[in-house]
């Protein structure tokens, strides 16, 4: 059974100029091990399709209009919300692009981290090492431990005082770390990251991405990479999906879409990147797609 | 953080001591004869100039303000030329009982414009919030004393639930003396009878000075709740399974209360500003009441002594609410 397995997802929005069709039949499937780029321009679609399968577009003004969304067999369209607070920060972990915008100010990173924690040890306590009906002590207390041992594996120095910062006291690059690590804590199964690096300098999205390419290694999940960086695509992902007005166009693996283009939007995509060898040198050792050869 | 609170107290000083220089130089100056008046329309000149030398009204403006300022720090406010009466003494007596009011107006305020503001924000376009905006349209339009008067007619008048006026029956006798707060004495000596009559007399001037508060304070709540309610943390935090009501009443809460928190520090001198007419309407012996009577008998001193304690009170309040600021928002550097 497919992780992942989107099928003919239509969405409508509601906007005061009236219902628009937004999503036009969406077919994807994700197994473990895949990390699929979504690319495509702005508008066409890709947020909503991510944020479609966390259940997170309120209605209004968003409606579904055909199609069914299941993960590991269960159609999350048909599921209540309860259900999919469930799932929600522990089976799918999301990631967003403004690292600035997405931690919330007002409380120490650790405060947030230790919530998304707790609430994945009460779906499932063995996400934090404990055996089913632990106590809420046990649980607070290995959320806590959890959430130092998961900013320290994030790559972040010093990670017992750092729970203590404020968002606004950690650089761009090192708060993207900090939601990595809340997207992380519950050991979600899939991963849903929109445009993670987008926001960041240049210098910083090379780590982010090994760091993100190195944490989904090590758990064998899925995960679906929204970005409109062709480069990233051919550097970390396995598939790649192009979206062109709430459609995708085409699909597959990566090496053979980027080789062989089947759509003048994909050439016209492709042709619009830099020369993306230039940027090969900064990841090198990823084990990426080597971009001359798909040339 | 410790620095800047000492130096943030140390600049109330020369605040409270222009103040008192511009109230003791305005009240000299207004026209009016408080000891021709105390000493009543048969006074000998000979007794009315006795009375003047009492009150040290026989000497030089300058002379009489550094009496006036020495004796502020030593805890003698003056005297009241009318009673007699030693003003700091009568402050201690009419203080607690409006500031009993003023907080207990300020606590349903904000104890029901909070989460007012916030379920009406989550529920917006609701029946809730529907309701709740037509009454705030009403509470921040109508005066609080013609609200007062309908609270009495309804509530006194024809229900008979309440004592009309008061802070305690007439024959009764309050709780013994620890604070001045009739509620809080009460508590504290288990009187449980006379906490009821206290509330009861409470309830009505505290709910007609509550109303404007309570609405301001629901409606900037509710503005700044939907805008939190966009903020990208927020789906971050729907995205990664946080219940609603964590969301709402941790997360949210918290980063909406910065806006609000300033509304809540200026409704203080507001509140105290006007109990003047709450206090005249229920017949509340607070220092609205008290200084009435002083201005009727353009009796200085007392007026003098309500206004510094005002402006002490609401300078205190400003420095709280700017201590809390640090508390809501953590970006807020103190220096
Ligand atoms: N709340 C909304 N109401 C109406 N239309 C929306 C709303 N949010 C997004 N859209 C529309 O849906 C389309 C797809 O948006 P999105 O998924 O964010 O695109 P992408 O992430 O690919 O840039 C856009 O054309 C956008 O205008
Ligand atoms: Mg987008």
């Amino acid at each position: 059974m497919a992780l992942l397995d989107i099928e003919n997802l239509g969405l409508a929005m509601t906007s005061f100029e009236g219902e628009t069709q937004i999503l036009h039949g969406i077919d994807l499937t994700i197994e473990r091990g895949e990390i699929w780029g979504m690319v495509g321009e702005t508008g066409s679609g890709k947020s909503l399709t991510g944020l479609s399968v966390s259940r997170l577009i309120p209605s209004p003004p968003g409606r579904y209009t055909s199609g069914a969304i299941r993960f590991e067999g269960q159609d999350l369209l048909q599921a209540d919300e309860p259900a999919m607070r469930r799932l929600r920060g522990r089976r799918i972990g999301m990631i967003f692009q403004d690292p600035t915008t997405n931690l919330n100010p007002a409380f120490r990173v650790g405060t947030q981290l230790v919530d998304v924690a707790l609430h994945a040890g009460r779906a499932d306590p063995s996400v934090l090492g404990l055996a089913p009906g632990a106590s809420a002590r046990a649980l607070k207390a290995a959320a806590k431990a959890r959430a130092v041992e998961m900013l320290d594996h994030v790559g972040i120095t010093n990670p017992a005082e750092r729970i203590r910062s404020y968002p606004h006291e950690l650089s761009g690059g090192m708060k993207q770390r900090v939601l990595i690590a809340m997207a992380m804590i519950g050991k979600p199964d899939l991963l849903i990251a929109d445009e993670p690096t987008t926001a960041l300098d240049v210098s910083v999205q090379a780590q982010i991405l090994r760091l993100m390419h190195a944490l989904v290694h090590e758990r064998d999940i899925g995960v679906l990479l929204i970005t409109h960086n062709l480069g990233v695509v051919a550097q970390i992902c396995t598939h790649v999906a192009v979206m062109f007005r709430g459609r995708i166009l085409e699909k597959g693996p990566v090496r053979a879409v980027l080789k062989h283009p089947s759509h003048a939007y994909t050439k016209a995509l492709l042709d619009a990147v830099p020369r993306a060898h230039t940027k090969r040198g900064e990841l090198r050792g990823l084990g990426g797609i080597d971009m001359e050869a798909a040339e | 953080m410790l620095f800047y609170f000492i130096r943030r107290v140390a600049m109330l000083v020369p605040m409270l001591l222009g103040l008192s220089l511009l109230l003791f130089v305005v009240a000299r100056l207004l026209p009016g004869d408080p000891v021709g008046l105390a000493a009543g329309p048969n006074a000998t000149p000979e007794l009315i100039e006795r009375l003047r030398a009492e009150f040290g009204l026989d000497q030089s403006l300058p002379m009489q303000y550094w009496t006036y300022l020495t004796g502020l720090v030593q805890g003698d406010w003056g005297q009241s030329v009318f009673t007699r009466r030693p003003v700091f003494e009568d402050l201690m007596t009419y203080l607690p009982a409006t500031l009993e009011l003023v907080i207990a107006a300020l606590v349903i305020a904000i104890v029901l414009g909070i989460p007012l503001g916030l379920l009406t924000a989550v529920y917006r376009n609701g029946v809730l919030d529907y309701v709740t905006r037509t009454v705030a349209l009403g509470g921040i339009a109508m005066p609080r004393f013609f609200l007062g008067l309908l609270l009495q007619l309804g509530f006194a008048a024809w229900l008979g639930w309440l004592p009309l006026a008061g802070r305690f029956p007439l024959i009764g006798f309050p709780p013994e003396h620890v604070t001045g707060f009739y509620t809080v004495d009460a508590v504290l000596s288990g009187d449980w009878e006379g906490l009821r009559l206290a509330l009861a007399h409470l309830a009505m001037p505290a709910f007609a000075m509550s109303l404007s508060p309570l609405a301001t304070i629901m409606r900037m709540m509710r503005a700044s709740t939907i805008e939190v309610l966009q903020q990208d943390y927020v789906l971050t935090e729907r995205a990664l399974g946080l219940s609603s009501r964590l969301i709402l009443f941790k997360y949210v809460l918290k980063n909406a209360m910065t806006s609000t928190l300033t509304i809540i520090g200026l409704y203080v001198s507001w509140l105290l500003g006007g109990t003047v007419l709450v206090e005249t309407v229920f017949d509340w012996p607070g220092l609205g009441l008290y200084a009435t009577q002083a201005i009727l008998t353009q009796d200085f001193m007392p007026v003098i002594g309500v206004t510094m304690v005002i402006a002490m009170i609401y300078l205190v309040t400003m420095l709280l609410v700017d201590l809390l600021y640090g508390v809501f928002n953590p970006k807020v550097r103190y220096s």
